[in-house]
């Protein structure tokens, strides 16, 4: 009989400007050491499909921890406090920064840790995943699914707090880059994916990006009508193969 | 949900949610992926008190064309109740005569 077991649950962590701050935390127990993932939920909050996803990382092997990029608002339902971000404009990228800053510490810290830590975030969580791959130091790998508004056409739309556009930051990027999208997606869009990759090309950085047919927003979340459970499984095994790729121990450090 | 466009429309008026009934000042209207209707969009509106805060809310998730049917139907639940209540006005204010 093979055992296997994880932990989850809610921890405290500190993010930006200090402020203490609520994740969900879920990793395997026994062995190690284990990888870290950072998840970035998406735009609609940290609800139950986000927990999901981090104990989905876990069960395949990384210790994963989910911010609460919205604690801030106070208590209430996913969607209550999603309604109300969304009717105050989101949160602000530098404020996410310092929290995604946060939960790398966090895992880093713990003594179970090998010491890589990747990213991997959802809808507007890969945005976010671009921005901080870009802007933080320490990121082994990162993975972006289906990050709207990575490219911004409209000036317009950028303001103070998302002033800057992830792709302007792409130079910056220096770790591996794993994108997933479907084809059907309006943001992003195709053209948007595809001038997005050619960006990455055109500056040598490396990367993968995977399109899905017959799949457009949020394909992986089992909670929508958007599911797409080919594509998902596809997804997922990809997300999974990049991450023990990239985040796996230096063999140094394993033989000592 | 996916975008960050709302249009918030300003109003007078109550809504009665989980903790019965509440001012409302402003509505929230946006089309983007719902929380709990079964549909890719929907039109979403949060009946909110901004003034004191806008923590509860009262929501609506509809699709697109029942958000437009919903439109008609307002508008004409309007003009019928003016014109009928305008009717019962007019009724109010004949003289009654005296016994």
């Amino acid at each position: 009989m093979t055992y296997e077991s994880m932990l989850a649950e809610t921890v405290a962590i500190r993010g930006h400007k200090g402020d203490v701050g609520e994740a969900y935390y879920a990793r395997p127990l026994g062995g190690g050491p284990w990888p870290g993932v950072v998840l970035i939920h998406h735009m609609p909050g940290w609800d139950w499909w986000i927990k999901e996803a981090t104990r989905t990382l876990a069960h395949n092997g990384f210790a994963t921890i989910s911010p609460h990029l919205y604690f801030r608002e106070g208590p209430g339902s996913p969607d209550d406090v999603g309604a109300r971000v969304r009717a105050a404009g989101g949160v602000a990228d530098e404020q996410v920064i310092g929290d995604v800053a946060g939960a790398m510490a966090f895992l880093r810290a713990q003594p179970y840790a090998n010491g890589k830590v990747g990213l991997i975030g959802f809808c507007s969580g890969g945005r976010h995943t671009y921005l901080v791959a870009c802007s933080l130091p320490g990121v082994d790998a990162a993975v972006d699914c289906w990050g709207g508004n990575v490219i911004v056409d409209d000036p317009k739309q950028l303001n103070a707090k998302r002033p800057v556009a992830p792709i302007d930051l792409t130079e910056k990027l220096a770790c591996p880059l794993l994108g997933l999208f479907g084809n059907d997606d309006e943001n992003p869009n195709r053209d948007q994916v595809n001038r997005t990759e050619a960006r990455l090309k055109a500056l040598g950085k490396p990367y993968e990006f995977h399109r899905y047919d017959g799949a457009g927003h949020a394909f992986f979340n089992a909670a929508r009508p958007a599911y797409r459970p080919e594509q998902a499984l596809d997804g997922w095994s990809k997300v999974f193969a990049f991450f023990h790729k990239h985040l796996a121990a230096p063999a140094a450090a394993r033989a000592a | 949900m996916c975008s960050y466009i709302v249009e918030k429309a300003k109003l007078f008026g109550s809504a009665k949610g989980p903790n019965g009934w509440m001012r409302i000042d402003t509505a929230n209207v946006y089309y983007d992926h719902p929380f709990h209707a079964p549909l890719d969009h929907a039109l979403g509106i949060d009946f909110i008190n901004e003034a004191d805060g806008g923590r509860e809310r009262v929501a609506v998730e509809l699709s697109a064309e029942s958000a437009r049917e919903l439109v008609e139907k307002i508008l004409a639940a309007l003009a019928n109740g003016e014109i009928e209540h305008g009717k019962a006005a007019h009724h109010a204010a004949a003289p009654v005569a005296a016994e």
